[in-house]
């Protein structure tokens, strides 16, 4: 199964990378972006048995090791 | 007087510690690899020196924090035993969960490599006793992630317990309340910024690194 996650700085905790990434795209005309966030994605196969199998093992690995639960949020995706 | 300093893939300042601690107190000092699941007996002091460990992959100090190594030091820090994670390795031990917080990218996005001005916030710490009733030191700093962050209440409880122990007099990274340093709520485990590894002989530019080696070596 593939799961897909995603990692991002929790709201509240200033994201230094997204402000930079946002005054850069101002800079080239985009004016109308706002709350630029920049993350990370951790793509991977999982055995599992089903969906939800694969997404509570998933979420231990986020709480254990691929997100910071001091700084971090995540979401985790299961696809075929 | 024994210290060990533990050398993970990307350490950098494992050596410089290792001089630095050999030549300002006369410790015995081991370095100890990473994968070790044990550490030498009779330590008065571990430290978890700067570099890169595991290049920073995902986060600094993430992978570093699972270490065969991590175990035993975990245990002799529940013992009592000083530990000092400088740099990388105050990240380490934040990844660990050691030490509360973390230290996120610079506020400026840039790394920063310079000596700098410290306050020492409470000099009642077996890391800062030996400074007398000295109120600040200077001490280099080399980190583009030294930005510490926690949430309001846990910052509150650190200053209002003297966790705090060393500030930036001119804050170079964006840390929250300009924190360079703290300790734990046992007092025997320092996270600490600055290096004072780097800054450990008047050669070097300032000898009050060494300061904070006899420090712990005289509460030993």
């Amino acid at each position: 199964m593939k799961a897909v996650v995603h990692v991002f700085l929790k709201a509240g905790v200033l994201d230094v990378q997204g402000k930079a990434v946002e005054n850069a795209l101002h800079g080239l005309g985009w004016t109308g972006v706002h709350d630029v966030r920049v993350g990370r994605v951790i793509e991977f196969d999982i055995d599992a048995a089903n969906p939800a199998a694969a997404e509570t093992l998933a979420r231990a690995m986020c709480d254990k090791l691929l997100a910071n639960p001091v700084i971090e949020g995540y979401r985790v995706e299961i696809g075929a | 007087m024994k210290a060990a300093v533990v050398v993970f893939p990307g350490s950098n300042c494992d050596r410089d510690c290792k001089v630095a601690i050999e030549r300002s107190t006369g410790a015995k000092v081991t370095l100890v690899w990473h994968q070790e699941t044990a550490l030498p007996g009779g330590l008065d002091l571990i430290v978890l020196p700067g570099g890169f460990a595991y290049g920073d992959y995902l986060r600094c100090g993430a992978m570093a924090a699972l270490s065969p190594v991590m175990a035993p030091v975990a245990a002799a820090a529940a013992r009592g035993v000083a530990v000092a994670g400088i740099c990388n390795g105050f990240q380490i031990l934040c990844e660990a969960g050691l030490l509360p917080g973390a230290l996120l990218r610079n506020a400026a996005l840039k790394y920063v490599c310079k000596p700098v001005d410290l306050e020492i916030a409470n000099l009642q710490t077996r890391f800062t006793a030996a400074f007398g009733d000295r109120r600040t030191a200077r001490m280099t700093i080399g980190n583009g992630e030294g930005n510490y962050f926690a949430d309001d209440a846990t910052l509150d409880r650190l200053e209002g317990e003297g966790q705090v122990v060393f500030r930036y007099r001119q804050n170079p990274n964006g840390s929250a309340r300009a924190i360079a340093g703290i300790v734990n709520d046992g007092g025997n485990i320092l996270g600490l910024m600055p290096h004072p590894d780097r800054a450990s002989e008047e050669d070097l530019g300032c000898a009050d690194g060494a300061t904070v080696f006899q420090s712990i070596m005289a509460s030993a």
